[in-house]
């Protein structure tokens, strides 16, 4: 009651604030003249606003109507099957994603982009959610610039996830869901954050988040060390993001590989996960990762070599 | 959580000219995870019939071997070979008798009856759960993958296909559905059914 009886007062902070942003909307263009706020809205603004449905408890209600795993068959689907990881060693950081996005049992794309470039230094990674993930990131990023254009330094990688985690922390029980990776290069070196929707963020060496999470870590758990050459992370990034991909029916398609280094990060490549399987990341038909495929190949290698007598 | 999408996997048949194809993805799973790229699904019944049986693994395995019995007997009694017409109906009874408590199976059959003139004419056929037949005349599908197989097959399909272009159809029918289908896949098997031969392939699908 009281939020429309504010709608109508012409006194009290309310009104004031009012009076306020419409006169920040009023110099230079009106937002309409942009046709879209594109859902930051005017910086001038502040944090960006929401329309919250009109319950007497709007979380309460989101909760009843977003997907969640005590409701599968929930009205507002999200995109939930993936593979993500995201480790530390010697070299840098290596990113590597699958690209399913599955709506129930049905593959809505296999060409989905789950690394977010929030800046040339800084990576995040995309799993459940895929709009939360993306706007929330894109709007750190543009937060990480403004801090840059303050302080006259680049924001740390910690105090990135940091500002992420308190401002998902702040829709708790919302219905925002995402389990993100922040990685990147600052002052300190290499860094991994694992940030989620519930609030959680973790600093770390090695992280694996998704359905295909379990998969990606046995391989990326028996495979690494800190002392990793570029070749073999990236080999190792690959290997594991396949083995999910293989195995989880909610992972696969293709796998995009990163590299952060101290000059910012690089894309590696995009690698068809059942390419990978039957050739394997190069050109050599029959190099594949799959069991069968090396177990020929081993077999093949083992064959007694004919001698022309 | 379905018990029709607990272990995945997808059949479809399809009539060309004096010949039938019937096809299946080789994924076994236990949900999400995967178990085996090697699980069969379609068994032959005759020299000249075949059954596919998508849905939860342990009724393939159980009704494969009730078929495998109750056409041994019929076989036995009527001292010939049981006719696709005749199978579709003992399929179809079959599954009635456990109106109450199903087989979690839709069954898929294909096969070449003999004519009255002596030759053969192209037969496929399908059911529910619960043994309601679906005589088509072109094409049937089954499995978590159906709905994806239904909008291939009306897109690729077309009367009058010879052997191998109904293998050529059925096959990328078959592969391009299971791609979009996160329950099916890792492989495919197809049959093609010809009046003195069949041809069995195996095919390399996408592995995730």
């Amino acid at each position: 009651m009281n939020s429309i009886a504010n709608r109508f007062t012409t006194t009290g902070p309310i009104s004031e604030l009012r009076k306020a942003q419409s006169h920040v909307e009023d110099d230079e263009f009106a937002d309409s003249a942009w046709g879209s706020e594109a859902g930051f809205g005017s910086l001038a603004k502040g944090v960006p606003n929401f329309t919250v449905p009109s319950v007497p408890d709007p979380s309460a209600f989101l909760r009843l109507h977003t997907d969640d795993f005590a409701d599968p068959n929930c009205r507002i689907k999200i995109q939930h099957g993936t593979t993500t990881l995201a480790f530390r060693f010697q070299g840098g950081v290596i990113v590597a994603v699958d690209s399913r996005a599955t709506a129930g049992s049905y593959v809505a794309s296999g060409t989905v982009k789950k690394v977010i470039e929030i800046n040339p230094y800084l990576l995040g990674t995309m799993a459940g959610g895929a709009a939360d993930c993306q706007y929330w990131e894109t709007y750190l990023g543009i937060h990480c610039r403004l801090h840059e254009l303050r302080n006259r330094e680049r924001i740390s990688v910690s105090a990135a996830s940091k500002y992420l985690s308190n401002l998902v922390y702040s829709y708790k029980g919302m219905g925002l869901s995402m389990g993100t990776m922040i990685c990147g290069w600052d002052k300190t070196g290499p860094a991994v954050f694992y940030v989620d929707s519930d609030g959680t963020r973790l600093k770390g060496d090695l992280f694996s988040v998704g359905s295909g999470s379990t998969f990606a870590y046995g391989v990326l758990d028996q495979g690494y060390r800190w002392d990793l050459t570029d070749e073999e992370a990236q080999e190792l990034g690959r290997r594991s993001i396949y083995a999910a991909g293989h195995r989880d029916a909610f992972s696969g398609n293709t796998c995009n590989l990163y590299h952060v280094k101290e000059d910012g990060w690089k894309f590696i490549g995009n690698y068809d996960i059942s390419k990978l399987h039957y050739d394997g990341p190069g050109e050599t038909p029959g190099a594949g990762y799959g069991y069968d495929i090396r177990i020929e190949r081993n077999a093949a290698a083992a064959a007694p070599i004919a001698v022309p007598s | 959580m379905s018990i029709m999408e607990y272990n995945g996997g997808s059949v479809i048949a399809m009539v060309g000219k004096d010949c039938v194809a019937i096809a299946s993805d080789l994924r076994l799973g236990n949900q999400a995870l995967g178990i085996s790229s090697n699980f069969q699904k379609i068994f032959p019944v005759t020299d000249r019939i075949y059954l596919g049986l998508p849905g939860l693994a342990t009724d393939v395995t159980t009704l494969r071997e009730t078929f495998r019995y109750r056409v041994n007997m019929y076989t036995i009694k009527e001292e010939r070979e049981i006719e696709p017409e005749t199978f579709a109906h003992l399929v179809s009874s079959t599954l009635y008798e456990r109106r109450f408590g199903p087989y979690f199976i839709e069954p898929v059959m294909a096969g070449l009856s003999k004519s009255a003139t002596g030759g053969y004419k192209p037969f496929i056929a399908a059911t529910d759960l619960i043994g309601c037949l679906n005589f088509a005349k072109d094409f049937v599908v089954a499995g978590t993958a159906s709905s994806k197989l239904y909008g291939v097959a009306e897109g690729l399909w077309e009367p009058d296909l010879d052997a191998d272009q109904l293998f050529e159809t059925i096959s990328q029918t078959i592969m391009n559905a299971v791609d979009r289908d996160a329950y099916s896949g890792w492989g495919v098997i197809v049959h093609v059914i010809e009046k003195d031969k069949v041809t069995s392939r195996t095919l390399k699908g996408r592995m995730d």
